[in-house]
C-alpha cells in the first residue's frame, strides 16, 4: 500500500516514530504523479523543487523538537482557482496561462501555518464553470475508477488526485456542487462549508454569493482536520463570518443515537438512477441501525433551483469576469487597434465556450429591461428555496440524499448539451442557494463507479455534518476502496 | 416563440466585451434561447410578496478603521502586466 493511502493519523504516527521522513512522503507523492498522472491528468502545474526543499528543511527541524502543525508534512493539491504566491495559477483558462500571483489566498496561509506542503495546482473546469472537467482550457482530468469517464467538476482534479493517491488531500471550491459532485464521482470525501465559514480571499471569484472553498480527503477525520486549519473570519473577506470555529475532531464521536434525519422525496425521485437510490437507502439503513431515525420530507421548491442558479451564478460571473480584460495580467491579444478591440479580442481568444455562454447569459439577465424578469425573479425564488431548508432543519438535525442523481458519465457524452449537463447538479445546487454546509461521503458502487451520500445541516453546524458522516463511514467502510490504475 | 434575437445577442456580446463571429451568433442565439426558456419555469411561482435574497448571511455594511496597511509595491503590482512603461500599465489608444 502506498503511504499516501494512509490517514493523516497513520502518517503522523510513522513520522513521529521516525519510520518515515517528510522527504519520503513528498517523494511518494511525485513518484505516484509520474506513474499515473498521464492517465488521470489531475495536475496542471507541479511545485516539485519548492516542495522537496521544504520537506528537507522539515526533516532537519524534526530532530530539534520544533512544534509541528496539524498538517505537518502532508502533500496537498490545490485547485487552480486558488491563488498561490509565485506558483502559476490559471483557473484552467488560456487567458491566465502566464499568470504568477504575487500573493497567497488566505487558505494557503492557513495550510502553510499548519505545515502542509503544496505539491501542485489541480485541473478544473475553466473558472469553475462545469460539471465534468471537459471545460478545462488545457486538458480534461479523468476518473481514476475508469479513465473513459469524467471525474466530475468543477474540482475534478482535486477529487481525482485524492482518489488516485497522488496527494494526502486537496482543496477545491464549490459554487453549485463543484466539490461534492466530483467527490461523489471519484469516491472521496468532500465538504462544502457554510457560506462564510472559509475566507474567499484569493479564490478567483465565479459567483461571490455562492462560492466556498473546502477540503477533499480520503476519510471524514482527515477532512475535519483540514477544515479546522482553513476556517475562520478574515478581515480581507468581509463576507467571512465572525463565528467561532468548533473543534471538529471532537464531533467525531460515532454516536448518532436519536439523530433526526430528513430525506427529501425530491432527492430519490425521477431522474435518480436506481443504483444510486439503492445505495442511499442502504446507507439510511446503516444509520438507522446506529440509532438514528429518518422520515420522508419535501423540499417543494428544489425543482426550481437549477433555473434560479444559472441566472444568479451567471449574472455574478458576468460581473466578476469583467476583470479579465488583458490590462493588468493575463494573455493580452496582440495587434488590437484600440482599447475596446483589445478587450474584445483578449476575452474572445482567452475564454472557452462555456465561460462565454455564461457571461452572455449573465449579461443578458442583468441588462436593462430584463433585470426584474430574470435576475430579481431568481433572487426571490432563492428566498423560497432557502425557506424550505430553514423549515426542515428546524425539526431535523440533517438532510440526507444522494450527492448526484447518477454516477460518473462518459467523457464526451453530455458535452454538446448545456442543459443536460446543468441538470446533473440538481441535488447540490439548492445547498449553495441556501448557504448551508454539506458533505459527500462514499456509500458504495453502482456498475463499478462510486456513489456519494450527501449530508446537509444547519449554517455553521459542520460538526453535525461530520458526526453523521463519520459514524456512517466507519460503520459502512466504503471509504477503504481504492481504484486500480 | 423567439426569446432572444440575433441582434440582441450581438448587443449583449458587445456589452460583455466579446467579439463574436456570425457562426457564434447563431449558436449563442439558439443556446441562450433554450436556457432562457428553461429559466421561465420560475414564472410558475408567485413571488409578489417574497423578498429577494442577495446574500444568505445576515451581514450588513462591514466597516473598518481607515488605517494604512502594507500592500503590493509597484514592481509586484506590475509583474503580470502584459505591457508597461515608466512604472505604469500601458494599453492601446483609448480614443481613435
Amino acid at each position: 500500500m502506498s503511504i499516501l493511502e494512509e490517514s493523516f493519523s497513520g502518517i503522523h504516527k510513522k513520522l513521529h516514530n521516525k519510520e518515515l521522513k517528510v522527504s519520503e512522503l513528498v517523494d511518494a507523492s511525485f513518484s505516484r504523479i509520474k506513474e499515473v498522472d498521464d492517465k488521470v491528468q489531475a495536475f496542471l502545474t507541479l511545485n516539485e523543487e519548492a516542495a522537496r526543499n521544504q520537506a528537507a528543511k522539515m526533516d532537519e527541524a524534526m530532530g530539534t523538537g520544533n512544534t509541528r502543525g496539524l498538517l505537518f508534512g502532508l502533500p496537498a493539491g490545490i485547485k487552480d482557482n486558488i491563488v498561490t504566491n509565485g506558483l502559476r495559477t490559471t483557473a484552467a483558462s488560456q487567458l491566465l496561462a502566464n499568470f504568477d500571483p504575487v500573493h497567497n489566498a488566505t487558505v494557503m496561509d492557513g495550510l502553510e501555518e499548519a505545515d502542509a506542503l503544496t505539491i501542485g495546482k489541480l485541473n478544473m473546469d475553466e473558472f469553475a464553470m462545469g460539471s465534468s472537467n471537459e471545460n478545462s482550457g488545457f486538458y480534461s482530468a479523468r476518473n481514476p475508477w475508469n479513465t473513459d469517464y469524467v471525474p466530475g467538476g468543477s474540482s475534478g482534479g482535486a477529487a481525482a488526485s485524492v482518489a488516485a493517491g497522488e496527494v494526502s488531500f486537496s482543496l477545491g471550491s464549490d459554487t453549485g456542487g463543484s466539490i461534492r459532485q466530483p467527490a461523489s464521482y471519484c469516491g472521496v470525501v468532500g465538504l462544502k462549508p457554510t457560506y462564510g465559514r472559509v475566507s474567499r480571499y484569493g479564490l478567483i471569484a465565479f459567483a461571490s454569493s455562492l462560492d466556498q472553498i473546502g477540503p477533499l480527503t480520503k476519510n471524514v477525520e482527515d477532512n475535519a482536520l483540514v477544515l479546522g486549519q482553513i476556517a475562520g473570519h478574515d478581515r480581507r473577506d468581509s463576507t467571512s463570518a465572525d463565528v467561532g470555529i468548533s473543534d471538529y475532531l471532537s464531533s467525531l464521536t460515532g454516536d448518532v443515537k436519536g439523530m433526526k434525519i430528513a430525506v427529501p422525496k425530491e432527492y430519490l425521485g425521477e431522474g435518480v438512477h436506481e443504483g444510486v437510490r439503492n445505495r442511499v437507502l442502504e446507507a439510511l439503513k446503516v444509520l438507522e441501525q446506529q440509532g438514528a431515525e429518518w422520515e420522508e420530507v419535501s423540499l417543494p421548491h428544489s425543482q426550481y433551483a437549477v433555473a434560479a442558479y444559472y441566472l444568479l451564478a451567471s449574472s455574478e460571473a458576468s460581473a466578476n469576469l469583467a476583470r479579465f480584460d488583458g490590462v493588468r495580467y493575463g494573455v493580452r491579444a496582440e495587434n488590437a487597434d484600440n482599447l475596446i478591440d483589445m478587450y474584445k479580442e483578449t476575452r474572445s481568444q482567452g475564454f472557452g465556450d462555456e465561460v462565454k455562454r455564461r457571461i452572455m447569459l449573465g449579461t443578458f439577465a442583468l441588462s436593462s429591461g430584463y433585470y426584474d424578469a430574470y435576475y430579481k425573479k431568481a433572487q426571490k425564488v432563492r428566498t423560497l428555496i432557502k425557506r424550505d431548508f430553514d423549515q426542515i432543519l428546524e425539526k431535523y438535525d440533517v438532510i440526507v440524499g444522494p450527492t448526484a442523481p447518477t454516477t460518473a458519465f462518459k467523457i464526451g457524452e453530455k458535452v454538446n448539451d448545456p442543459l443536460t449537463m446543468y441538470a446533473n447538479d440538481i441535488l447540490t445546487i439548492p445547498v449553495n442557494l441556501a448557504g448551508v454546509p454539506a458533505i459527500s461521503v462514499p456509500c458504495g458502487f453502482s456498475e463499478g463507479l462510486p456513489v456519494g451520500l450527501q449530508i446537509i445541516s444547519r449554517p455553521f453546524e459542520e460538526s453535525t455534518v461530520y458526526r453523521a458522516a463519520h459514524a456512517y463511514e466507519q460503520a459502512a467502510g466504503h471509504y477503504k476502496a481504492k481504484p486500480e490504475l | 416563440m423567439e426569446r432572444i434575437s440575433k441582434d440582441q445577442v450581438r448587443h449583449v456580446a458587445h456589452l460583455a466585451r466579446l467579439s463574436v463571429t456570425e457562426e457564434e451568433v447563431d449558436t449563442f442565439t439558439e443556446q441562450l434561447d433554450d436556457i432562457i426558456e428553461f429559466a421561465e419555469q420560475l414564472n410558475e411561482l408567485d413571488t409578489d410578496d417574497v423578498e429577494p435574497t442577495t446574500h444568505v448571511l445576515d451581514i450588513h455594511n462591514v466597516l473598518r478603521k481607515d488605517e494604512k496597511r502594507p500592500s503590493l509595491d509597484r514592481e509586484e503590482a506590475l509583474k503580470n502586466a502584459p505591457d508597461q512603461e515608466d512604472g505604469q500599465v500601458k494599453v492601446p489608444s483609448v480614443l481613435e
